[in-house]
């Protein structure tokens, strides 16, 4: 365990890495365990159910999928917002400007060419 | 520039930590798992992609099965509890590691690869039912998506359960080096990023792909 720790910086983490005890770190992922099966049941409980306002039901599963990988994030990764995290979670968001641009720009381009393209039979009836 | 930095003999145009201690590079574990860190993002880019394309394509059927006639949300939920508790007996492996001991290291990671293998069952006999029911990568451009974003997903496992068997092979025969350590933590951040691309896809493709 000292060797571990001795190839530890003072000043920085490497993701994934965390201290304290046995008992603290098993009961963090326990936590993290915990909470991960709530976002999940409930996600799935939304998907089926009628008691929800159903339009809302697109939104609500996005929003409890992002809270899961949050709580992936926090309690299995351990990337936190503490100072010897600070090259961690910079990349992470840049990681996550790439990939919201990827997706939503992907969507709204295709959305706004799907408007404003003639619909496929009359495209190739044009076409013969 | 002050005074008392010339005073010391030191370069007035110098930027740096002097002042703050600094003590040279950071340690080989904190590089490794930051670049390892680093790769992990890069890999959830690319799954960004197809979960782009998915989401486009999810109402391309063309004219076959659409997701809500072929998604069994029972099969997806019993995938999703073992990559959960899959990665949590990983997580039991890392406490393990770094507590050097053998055995509950070694337990554990069986936990993880048997927890993962049968993920790997449950999608394999999905995919293998689908292509049975005529609705194969070839039929739409939503399967084609459909299959490109979660095969894509169970190769990634599938090369995760290689490495996790390597890990436990080279734990029993050179023990928890300092190298090995590296090797490990680089695999359980692995294994915590591929859960967390499955919450991705339970969301997006199951859940949101069969209401639609």
């Amino acid at each position: 365990m000292s060797e571990v720790h001795g190839l530890q910086h003072e000043a920085d983490v490497a993701p994934g890495d965390e201290g304290g005890s046995v008992r603290s770190r098993v009961l963090g992922y326990l936590v993290g365990l915990g909470l991960a099966i709530l976002l999940t049941a409930t996600s799935f409980f939304v998907a089926g159910t009628d008691l929800v306002w159903q339009p809302s039901i697109p939104v609500a599963i996005v929003v409890l999928a992002i809270a899961q990988m949050g709580v992936h994030l926090v309690f299995f990764l351990h990337i936190t917002t503490g100072p010897d995290n600070t090259n961690n979670v910079l990349a992470l968001a840049f990681g996550l400007l790439i990939i919201f641009l990827v997706i939503g720009g992907s969507l709204w381009i295709m959305d706004h060419l799907n408007h404003n393209m003639m619909p496929m039979d009359q495209l190739m009836q044009m076409q013969r | 520039m002050t005074a008392g930095a010339l005073a010391e003999g030191r370069d007035p145009g110098f930027v740096g930590f002097a002042d703050l201690g600094y003590e040279g590079p950071a340690p080989k574990r904190i590089v490794t798992g930051y670049g390892f860190w680093i790769f992990l993002l890069s890999d959830m880019v690319m799954f960004s992609c197809f979960f782009a394309a998915y989401a486009v394509l999810l109402g391309q059927t063309a004219g076959g099965p659409s997701g809500a006639q072929l998604f069994n949300l029972q099969n997806v939920a019993v995938e999703t509890g073992c990559l959960l508790l899959s990665s949590f007996a990983c997580g039991m492996a890392s406490i393990a590691a770094e507590s050097r001991n053998h055995f509950w290291f070694q337990i554990a990671m069986i936990v993880t690869c048997v927890l993962g293998l049968a993920f790997l069952a449950i999608e394999f006999r999905e995919f293998a039912d689908l292509v049975a029911r005529g609705a194969g990568p070839s039929r739409s451009a939503f399967l084609s998506a459909f299959f490109t974003l979660v095969g894509c997903h169970g190769l990634h496992v599938s090369g995760g359960i290689l490495w996790l068997l390597t890990m436990m092979a080279q734990v029993f025969a050179k023990g928890f080096r300092a190298d090995i350590q590296r090797r490990f933590l680089c695999f359980a951040l692995f294994w915590h990023a591929l859960d967390i691309i499955w919450v991705a896809v339970f969301s997006v493709v199951y859940l949101l792909g069969s209401a639609a």
